[in-house]
């Protein structure tokens, strides 16, 4: 039988706020442990919490970047468990009126387009980390609560994905969304974006659904992928053998490569969800949510459409360069300056990415500044030097951070456009390859290309190669 | 003169006449102390050297020829729910027996700020959970006018010190009639805000929408000044009201003809001791004589507050309680491994009363419960409220009996949970609806005193103080004091 996964994620989101939820401390990652701390976010006996408005500014601008509808009024809940990260054992949610509710994002995956449905998306805050010391009997356990309070956005979408690599393009898309709203920093390897799946299979063509499971704490992409391939064969294998699949949490050992099972369904927290009596009912005038809908940035499928509009960009060279607004921010910088869109997105999405990839960089840590690179291009254009050359000279700017014309006179790669010199050198290599001359003659047109490679090798690519393949036919 | 049972205003003219200085009477209540709490126990934590501390600050600024507001050198005490900076602050619970907040309540904020001398923290029912002040995870406190009887709770504490004459005032916190309740039990004023009229900052919760803070005090007067002093928006609490505070001290006027009151038949139901409730309707009667129109009025859902109180109170105690954990602060005893410290913890720290709340609420707040338990009590809650909305779209204030009885023996209800969540009966509708209200002494029986309950409009507390203050001028019973054996 065929078998088709029917998935849905829970993205969390770290806010970048000035300020936690619920208290005035101070988001920034890191520092020592306990010393972005007061008396509220530690929870202690009497504080009470005040909501920080930019949380819900920014939930607004995500919910309506999402296509949602915005509620007019909403509550936050306690949902209560035990956890000595929780300093109160209750964490402030959003249970049955969050913020808004009812959007979709769209995504393409091998060229096709599908709309994946948003169930809500609701404001909470985050725990705190434990630290686990070894010891003599068995260790122990430190708190950080640098993070307690720190807002997070959870984001649940439909069960309307079909396979990981959709999975994987949501999350994806969903990223890129939330940075040109620039509500998050969206660093998974620092947890500011993580999300929990959960994951069915059924037999194609059913409308039925399996029996899902939850995997949790996916940090990566990759992460994210390999476990949904895991999990969706293993659901397959326990039907295939004629079981059933057992609805439970799942964890994804990523140095193993599997899923294991957290907590079955008879071990379901109770979570007791209730209104927090501390924090008043939440009401969002229509004035608030359309000034927000008014200062939305221009998102990410608006502005692939205007690559391809304005520039007659090819879709598929938009869609990578707007996959990040940072990257997407770039093109047009360079654009402007150099306006042959075409040119610069195929040195972007090539020798550019690659540059950035190998340096971990993001775009905006680019060594090398749009003006830079709108340079090297003018200076290719000019036939200063050749497209070999310049993927020489971007490597060093990347390595050295100079600009693209002191490269260029430093390393004395200016292109040879003299034709008298050129001559000299084209007799020479056609003196030392005479067979190859001999091919040519009889109509062998592929050692034509040998010969310009052998003068290229003489000039140290130097050269220029429209010059020099003028004087080779010329002498042929 | 015995300064200890003056009223916060005659010391506070006495202190800006400059006839006596701030220290001395500190020294004086101080010695007071000294003589009664070794049989009142009202006192957790005294902080003797601060308060001296505090009124020497007092009386150098007068010297300066500044002019401190009228409660400046004022000695007073707080339950010990009110988080106070440097100050151990226990809820009467082992759980929090070592513990110092690293911050001040926002109403120990404003009443630094007016010139406070605080004498130290006062014993109560632990976690503000109890009618008696027996389930205090220390000692009882004792009713100043019979030391075998309880002072009330579960302010008993804050209330047997006003009464006693160790605090001139103090503050409580109300979650069910805790400080009307022991106010009626022990002659003093009590008065329970609206909800929201005073900040709940650092008031160490019991259940968040129902608590609220107030002033206890020797007569009406005191109760309107200190109000004064702490009530007001704090953007601390979102809870708190963003409304201007009246000045509750100009609003008192003994003039209240042509006032209507309402008197809910409810209020004055079975369990009620009969000499009770004569001693509160000849009250009523002198209302009327001073020219109120007094009716008699229903609230139909009474009899369902107490027990949909009993469901939405422990809901939220269970929540606001389960931070008590041993991990971070308070008491840790040692396990095997963290649940088990949790258990530990928990069963050693807390007492009987409060783990029964604690039970009562997880159960109620569970799923495949919270519909049939909580849901339902909120909608009773709803019920309660527009009780109270069609009697003030007639009347401008309820009075009632502010307990069925009069203080009763020590272990006398200790065994009986139920009979003892009856002596808040008349209170508990008032937190339920989020009204103002207070008690004020209007008599006695067996010569034990007697509270009046007045209920008042949301945020109209200037009317409940105007009507207690006009009442309290034609009577004598504000100034009769325990006697205690000393002068
Ligand atoms: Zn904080």
């Amino acid at each position: 039988m065929e078998y088709e996964a029917v998935i849905g994620l829970e993205v969390h989101v770290e806010l970048k706020t000035n300020a936690k939820a619920f208290c005035g401390c101070t988001t920034a990652f890191g520092g020592e442990p306990n010393t972005h701390v007061c008396p509220v976010c530690l929870g202690l006996p009497g504080v009470l919490p005040v909501i920080n408005r930019q949380v819900v500014e920014f939930g607004l601008k995500t919910a309506l970047a999402l296509n949602c509808q915005v509620a007019p009024f909403c509550k936050f809940d306690r949902k209560n468990y035990y956890y000595p990260d929780l300093p109160k054992n209750y964490q402030i949610s959003q249970y049955d009126l969050p913020l808004a509710r009812g959007g979709h994002l769209k995504i393409t995956v091998d060229g096709e387009e599908r709309v994946i449905g948003i169930t809500r998306v609701h404001m909470e805050e985050d725990a705190g980390k434990l630290i686990h010391v070894d010891g003599p009997d068995g260790g122990y356990s430190l708190v950080d609560y640098n993070r307690t309070g720190v807002p997070l956005l959870e984001i649940v979408s439909e069960p309307d994905l079909r396979s990981p690599a959709e999975a994987r393009a949501y999350m994806e898309k969903l990223r890129a969304i939330l940075q040109y709203l620039d509500v998050s920093d969206c660093k998974m390897e620092e947890g500011s974006l993580r999300c929990d799946a959960n994951v069915s299979v059924r037999p194609r063509g059913s409308q039925a659904f399996g029996t899902k499971t939850e995997v949790k704490n996916l940090n990566s992409f990759r992460s994210l992928q390999r476990a949904l391939e895991y999990e969706i064969e293993r659901q397959v294998a326990i039907l295939e053998g004629g079981g059933r699949v057992e609805q439970a949490t799942m964890a994804w050992d990523e140095n193993r490569g599997v899923t294991y099972v957290m907590r079955t369904k008879e071990e379901a927290q109770d979570y007791r969800y209730f209104p927090d009596p501390d924090l008043v009912p939440l009401e969002i005038d229509a004035a608030w949510i359309e000034r927000v809908r008014r200062e939305l940035p221009e998102l990410p499928d608006a502005r692939c459409r205007r690559l391809i509009d304005d520039y007659g960009l090819p879709a598929y060279d938009a869609g990578v360069i707007t996959s990040s607004r940072d990257l997407a921010d770039y093109f047009d910088r360079v654009v402007a300056l150099y306006p042959d869109a075409k040119t610069v997105s195929n040195w972007i999405m090539g020798d550019f990415l690659r540059l950035l990839n190998a340096g971990n960089l993001e775009p905006r840590q680019s060594p090398v500044p749009p003006e830079e690179m709108a340079a090297l291009l003018q200076l290719q254009k000019e036939g200063t030097i050749s497209g070999k050359i310049a993927k020489q000279v971007l490597e060093e700017m990347f390595a050295t951070g100079k600009g693209a014309r002191q490269v260029v006179q430093e390393k004395g790669l200016v292109q040879i456009s003299d034709a008298a010199a050129l001559a000299q050198i084209v007799e020479e290599v056609l003196a030392a390859n005479p067979g190859v001359v001999e091919d040519y003659r009889n109509g062998k047109d592929k050692a034509l290309g040998f010969l310009v490679g052998q003068v290229m090798k003489v000039t140290k690519g130097k050269a220029n190669p429209g010059l020099v393949n003028r004087l080779l036919k010329e002498r042929l | 003169m015995d300064l200890h049972y003056l009223t916060a205003h005659e010391l506070g003219d006495l202190l800006q006449r400059r006839e006596v200085s701030a220290v001395e009477v500190t020294e004086a209540i101080i010695d007071r102390i000294e003589a009664v709490d070794g049989r009142v126990q009202a006192y957790l934590t005294r902080t003797a050297e601060q308060a001296f501390e505090q009124a020497k600050a007092i009386d150098a600024a007068r010297a300066r020829g500044e002019k401190p507001g009228p409660l400046a050198g004022v000695p007073m005490a707080l339950k010990d729910n009110l988080c106070t900076e440097g100050i151990r602050t226990t809820c009467a619970s082992r759980m929090l027996a070592g513990w110092v907040p690293p911050y001040d309540a926002t109403v120990v904020r404003r009443l630094k700020a007016a010139g406070a001398v605080m004498l130290g923290k006062l014993n109560m029912d632990e976690f503000a959970m109890g009618s008696s002040t027996e389930n205090s995870g220390f000692f009882p406190t004792r009713n100043p006018w019979d030391l075998e009887r309880v002072p009330g709770g579960s302010s008993g504490g804050s209330v047997a010190a006003v009464a006693a004459g160790e605090a001139c005032y103090a503050l409580g916190s109300d979650t069910g009639g805790s400080i009307r309740q022991p106010a009626s039990f022990c002659g003093v004023v009590g008065m329970k805000p609206t909800y929201g009229r005073v900040s709940r900052y650092g008031l160490v919760a019991f259940a968040s929408s129902l608590d609220q803070i107030g002033p206890i005090t020797r007569d009406v007067t005191d109760c309107a000044l200190v109000l004064g002093v702490i009530a007001g928006h704090d953007p601390s609490d979102s809870t708190s009201a963003d409304l201007p505070v009246p000045d509750y001290r100009a609003a008192l006027r003994p003039e209240i003809k042509g006032l209507k009151i309402g008197v809910p038949r409810e209020y004055f139901g079975a369990g009620m001791e009969p000499e009770v409730e004569t001693v509160v309707r000849r009250a009523i009667a002198r209302l009327e004589e001073m020219g109120a129109v007094c009716e008699e009025t229903s609230l139909p859902h009474t009899e369902y507050a107490l027990p949909a109180y009993y469901l939405v109170a422990p809901a939220e105690a269970s929540s606001n309680l389960a931070r008590y954990d041993g991990v971070g602060y308070g008491l840790r005893v040692p396990g095997k491994d963290i649940i088990a410290m949790y258990m530990n913890t928990r069963s050693q720290g807390f007492g009987p009363e409060v783990k029964r709340r604690i039970m009562l609420g997880t159960y109620a707040l569970s799923s495949g419960y919270y519909d049939a338990y909580y849901l339902k009590a909120l909608k009773v809650r709803t019920l309660i409220r527009r009780d109270f909305e069609a009697a003030f779209a007639k009347y401008d204030l309820l009075a009632t009996p502010t307990a069925p009885t009069v203080a009763f023996r020590l272990g006398e209800k200790a065994g009986d949970p139920l009979a003892m969540y009856l002596s808040d009966l008349c209170t508990i509708p008032i937190n339920m609806a989020g009204l103002p209200a207070l008690s004020l002494p209007c008599g006695f029986s067996q010569g034990l005193p007697v509270g009046l309950q007045l209920i008042g409009k949301a945020f109209d507390e200037a009317t409940l103080l105007r009507v207690a203050y006009a009442f309290e001028q034609t009577t004598e019973y504000h100034r009769r004091r325990p006697e205690l054996g000393v002068a």
